[in-house]
């Protein structure tokens, strides 16, 4: 039996959300531990905990990817974007309620396509990567663009309609965002 | 005029929080409390001999470890029997920490609290557990034949039997002129939220006080139990659910055992204290539902008009009975669905097996019972070569019948009368959306094409909003923010929106002022819970009723202040005003500062109000007698009895000739829930119910072994729908409002789960042509019944293939 008594650490760099940030942490610290309780952004959720649900799911250099299924040290020096910075992607707006909002956030709430909201997250960065890949997704698209997160609440329905709105929102802001700079 | 918020389909008030990150849920909670883990049993049925924790002890980060013989008082004792009743004769529970027998793997034996969760679950790793190995109950049957026992002083592995009976059913099947007898049966599955359970409690040593956070759904209920457990006087306990991913019914169980362990070791330590459960351990020692083994018996005449229905079921209700045997006794009532069974009588046992305890799931017991009865319903159409919608309708209770009174106690102690309804319209409009009519033409189409279509259809009734009470409480302040609180909780619901219309119609007050609270014994401490489809209807008419007396006094001391009628005053986006005069006003903020006679003007607000201060009596107390300071006002809903809701889905289904693969091409929804406070709530609640439901009909089963191991305790083996999976779900909604509550609500949460099973499998056989009698299917298990069928161990249906055989005059059984 290995020596559990004494836990070698290592202090850990990765730029979350824009922002460097260090911990010193056990080698087999997972990823979404580190940003959930080392970091404190505990809007990454963990919902299975081997890879399944999708809902620990972040973006790491802008491509989704498991957070339980990562240690923490192999993100060394990596890019992750989480829930909470997904308010400060260039197409992110204010809404009525005064929240920064990207395109996919914004779908959400207008689709009701989230209840309890545990899940989404793990929607919500699947969808920002997937619409950088498909920016006009058919239905049937959008439906496969999702298949890999569970959800428990809605049925998919409004999820569906959330990632088509999502596209719409996103061709929207871009075109706005031309229109500025032009 | 203000916009009418009841009834608009407005979007939630708690998702610009919880799309970016800004949701609460229990693990969000308490970063740098201390974690626990637990030693669970391996074992399905053993005698623990021996259990030694001299290695864990060591491990860097562990600060307690506790077993059995370390729990004081209460705590030690067998955890409560929720739910008594008369004919749960043998009830058993088990303890916090297993005492000397664990009844099912995950049984929790040992607990270790350390700085983290990861050296916890190394000293749990370190733990030794001798065991003597006991005989293991799995499955109905071997629970049924009681050769061994899971509990030795419970004969037969009974829980409990009853016998529900409206009428002589032996005399009523001995007139009838055809006769049939099904057997059924339908798989355990599990509610499985994204969220698993979760406790954290905090001792407040200075003032004696416990803070429990718990992802429940019912803060009142654990705050009581935990009170009781810990010999804590109740006001010096508070409960709170913060944001909660899902409940589906597990979280209504309560106390879990964590829910006890969790707060007496934060108090025993002074120590924050949190457990935040793994998948792992929601699949082995949380709770399951849904299997039954059933047995239905049905006489009719020549039309298919039932005479006599004669149930009986074996419920497996697992290791412990702590939430009673609600389950079985809304199978065996809701059973009978829109229809009149003519005599009915039902009896069940409810079993002990080795495995994981059963409680209530999304539905609670009535997708079993609905697949009882729309499998008899098909069988009768099947049997006389009548339509099936038609049987159905043959047997409806018709909405002149109403309320219809079936002569039998629901789940709630009080009589299973429906209070409206109107079957035929729903019918008539399920058959038109989903084109019953034209489905035969469909399917010649289809098989020219080489495929296998069937179509099915289910209906239910739910009993809804069942008691004893919920309550509202509204406060308005100064700056015109309304506080609203009830102490019902919230797993997704939408309350914050639903809860904030009602107040917001009923008041006169823009949406964005209503501010709601749900799960706060701090804010409101008389509560039951959320489950049964209560929500709305319970808490929402409470909420209404409080909101009616606070505009009553709100409007009163206007009246004063404005020196007019009160009746001539009315409130519109938080202003009070005189009808037709609206120069004549006042904010209701400033009402809220006249309610309260301070004499300090402490805000501009206040100051504002002292124009209002008219003259004042000297012989006059400043609040009168029977008045109270402030715009503050509470009210309970307390029904008679259930509001019954109901509806009705077909699906249409296509099965692969060659690999048996069964796909869900149409899915088709008709729902009537009474007057809706918000339809796309409603709406999301049908969707998530009918891919809940498809689960269970298609996927979902708790695959245990002979030794009571649970074979697929992980999401990668244990099959959940992806969005991949469900259908998209054609929804349209019938409104019979319901005469027992103001707001004629009745509830939505369950329906649509509740007769996918039943819609399924009348789809499959259709396609197939031979009778579907358990589910889940899978496509391997239609492919085996389809070479049972070819073998001819399996007869056809008579309709519509092949055409019946006018020379057999034998009663079949299926």
């Amino acid at each position: 039996m290995t020596d559990m008594t004494t836990e070698q650490v290592h202090d850990v760099t990765v730029n979350v959300n824009g922002v460097p940030r260090t911990a010193t942490v056990p080698a087999r610290r997972l990823l979404s531990d580190f940003l959930r309780h080392d970091l404190e952004l505990t809007g990454t959720h963990v919902g299975c905990e081997h890879g399944v649900c999708g809902a620990c799911t972040v973006l790491l250099d802008g491509k989704p990817m498991r957070s339980c299924l990562m240690f923490a040290v192999t993100a060394q020096d990596h890019r992750i974007t989480t829930v909470e910075g997904l308010c400060d992607a260039p197409d992110a707006r204010p809404c009525a309620t005064g929240e920064r909002m990207n395109p996919a956030q914004q779908a959400f709430a207008e689709c009701h396509g989230l209840q309890c909201g545990f899940c989404t997250p793990g929607f919500l960065t699947t969808v920002t990567a997937y619409l950088e890949e498909n920016p006009s997704p058919s239905q049937e698209e959008a439906r496969e663009a999702i298949s890999g997160n569970l959800c428990r609440c809605t049925g998919y329905q409004n999820i569906v309609k959330s990632v088509l709105r999502a596209a719409e929102i996103r061709t929207e802001r871009l075109e706005e965002n031309a229109g500025e700079s032009a | 005029m203000t916009t009418q918020m009841f009834g608009a389909p407005i979007r939630r008030k708690e998702d610009p929080r919880l799309v970016t990150g800004g949701g609460r849920y229990l693990d969000d909670l308490g970063q740098h409390a201390l974690a626990a883990a637990f030693v669970r049993s391996p074992h399905a049925h053993a005698r623990i001999t021996d259990i030694d924790v001299t290695d864990a002890v060591d491990v860097e980060g562990v600060v307690a470890i506790y077993t059995w013989e370390d729990l004081p008082g209460k705590v030690a004792e067998p955890l409560p029997l929720l739910i008594p009743h008369p004919t749960l004769t043998h009830g058993r529970t088990g303890y916090a920490l297993a005492r000397d027998e664990v009844n099912h793997v995950g049984e929790p034996i040992v607990m270790v609290v350390a700085s983290d969760r990861y050296a916890a679950e190394d000293a749990c790793q370190r733990i030794r557990v001798d065991y003597e190995m006991l005989p293991v109950v799995v499955g109905i049957e071997n629970a049924r034949d009681g050769e061994h026992l899971v509990h030795e002083d419970a004969p037969g592995n009974v829980a409990a039997h009853m016998v529900q009976q409206n009428g002589d059913v032996e005399a009523a099947l001995a007139k009838a002129k055809h006769t049939l007898t099904l057997d059924l049966s339908i798989e355990r599955s599990a509610c499985m939220p994204m969220e698993g359970k979760g406790v954290y409690a905090r001792w407040n040593d200075e003032d004696g006080e416990l803070r429990i956070y718990s992802s429940t759904q019912t803060t009142t209920g654990v705050r009581a139990a935990v009170a009781a457990k810990l010999e804590l006087p109740l006001a010096k306990v508070e409960c709170i659910a913060p944001d909660v991913g899902g409940g589906f019914g597990v979280k209504i169980m309560h106390p879990w055992p964590e829910e006890v362990l969790v707060p007496w070791a934060a108090r025993l330590l002074k120590r924050e204290v949190k457990w935040a459960e793994d998948r792992r351990e929601h699949f082995i020692s949380s709770a399951h539902e849904r299997g039954q083994l059933q047995t239905v018996t049905v006489g009719f005449d020549d039309e298919g008009r039932v005479l006599g229905l004669d149930v009986k079921f074996w419920h497996d209700n697992g290791a412990y009975t702590p939430y009673g045997i609600i389950v079985p006794i809304i199978t065996s009532t809701q059973l009978l669905g829109p229809y009149k069974p003519g005599a009915y009588r039902c009896e069940f046992r409810s079993l002990y097996t080795n495995t994981v305890l059963v409680t209530p799931y999304r539905g609670a017991g009535r997708p079993q019972g609905v697949f009882a009865m729309e499998r008899t319903m098909d069988a009768i159409a099947d049997y006389l070569g009548i339509d099936r919608a038609e049987v159905r309708s043959r047997n409806f209770i018709l909405p002149e019948e109403m309320p219809y009174d079936h002569g039998l106690l629901f789940q709630d102690g009080r009589p299973l009368k429906y209070d409206s309804g109107d079957f035929p319209a729903s019918l008539d409009k399920l058959k038109k959306l989903v084109g019953w009519d034209d489905f035969e033409a469909y399917r010649a189409q289809a098989e020219l094409e080489g495929r296998k279509v069937g179509l099915g259809i289910g209906c239910y009734v739910e009993g809804t909003g069942v008691g004893p009470y919920e309550g509202g409480h509204i406060v308005i302040e100064t700056s015109g923010r309304v506080n609203v609180a009830t102490g019902l909780t919230t797993q997704g619901q939408g309350h914050q929106t639903a809860f904030a219309q009602i107040v917001a119609e009923e008041l006169g007050v823009r949406l964005e002022d209503v501010h709601v609270t749900t799960g706060d014994t701090r804010k409101m401490g008389y509560a039951v819970g959320t489950f049964a489809s209560r929500a709305a209807v319970m808490s929402g008419n409470a909420i209404a009723l409080a909101t009616r007396n606070v505009k009553a006094k709100a409007l009163r001391i206007a009246a004063d202040a404005l020196e007019v009628d009160e009746e001539d005053l009315e409130i519109v986006d938080g202003v009070v005003q005189v009808k037709g005069a609206p120069t004549t006003s006042m904010p209701l903020g400033t009402v809220a500062v006249l309610s309260n006679p301070l004499r300090y003007a402490f805000d501009d607000a206040a100051k504002a109000a002292t124009q209002f201060a008219g003259t004042f009596d000297p012989d006059k107390p400043p609040v009168a007698e029977d008045e109270e300071p402030g715009l503050e006002g509470r009210d309970f809903y307390s029904p008679t009895q259930a509001t019954f809701a109901n509806g009705m889905h077909a699906a249409i289904v296509e099965t692969d000739p060659v690999t048996a693969e069964i796909t869900i091409l149409r899915y088709c929804v008709i729902h009537d829930c009474g007057t809706m406070i918000n339809p796309m709530i409603v709406e999301g609640q049908v969707h998530g119910g009918v891919a809940q439901g498809v689960g269970g009909a298609l996927y979902e089963r708790m695959a245990y072994d002979e030794s009571g191991q649970l074979l697929n305790a992980s999401l990668m083996d244990f099959l959940m729908p992806y969005a991949s999976e469900v259908p998209h779900v054609e929804a349209d909604h019938l409104e019979t409002p319901s005469p027992l509550n103001p707001l004629g609500i009745k509830g939505a949460g369950e329906a649509g789960c509740i007769p996918v099973s039943a819609v399924i499998a009348s789809a499959i056989e259709d396609a197939e042509g031979f009778p579907i009698t358990s589910m889940p299917i899978s496509p391997v298990e239609l492919w085996e019944l389809r070479q049972r069928h070819e073998a001819g161990e399996i007869p056809s249906l008579r309709h519509p293939h092949p055409a019946p055989d006018p020379s057999n005059t034998q009663e079949p059984t299926r």
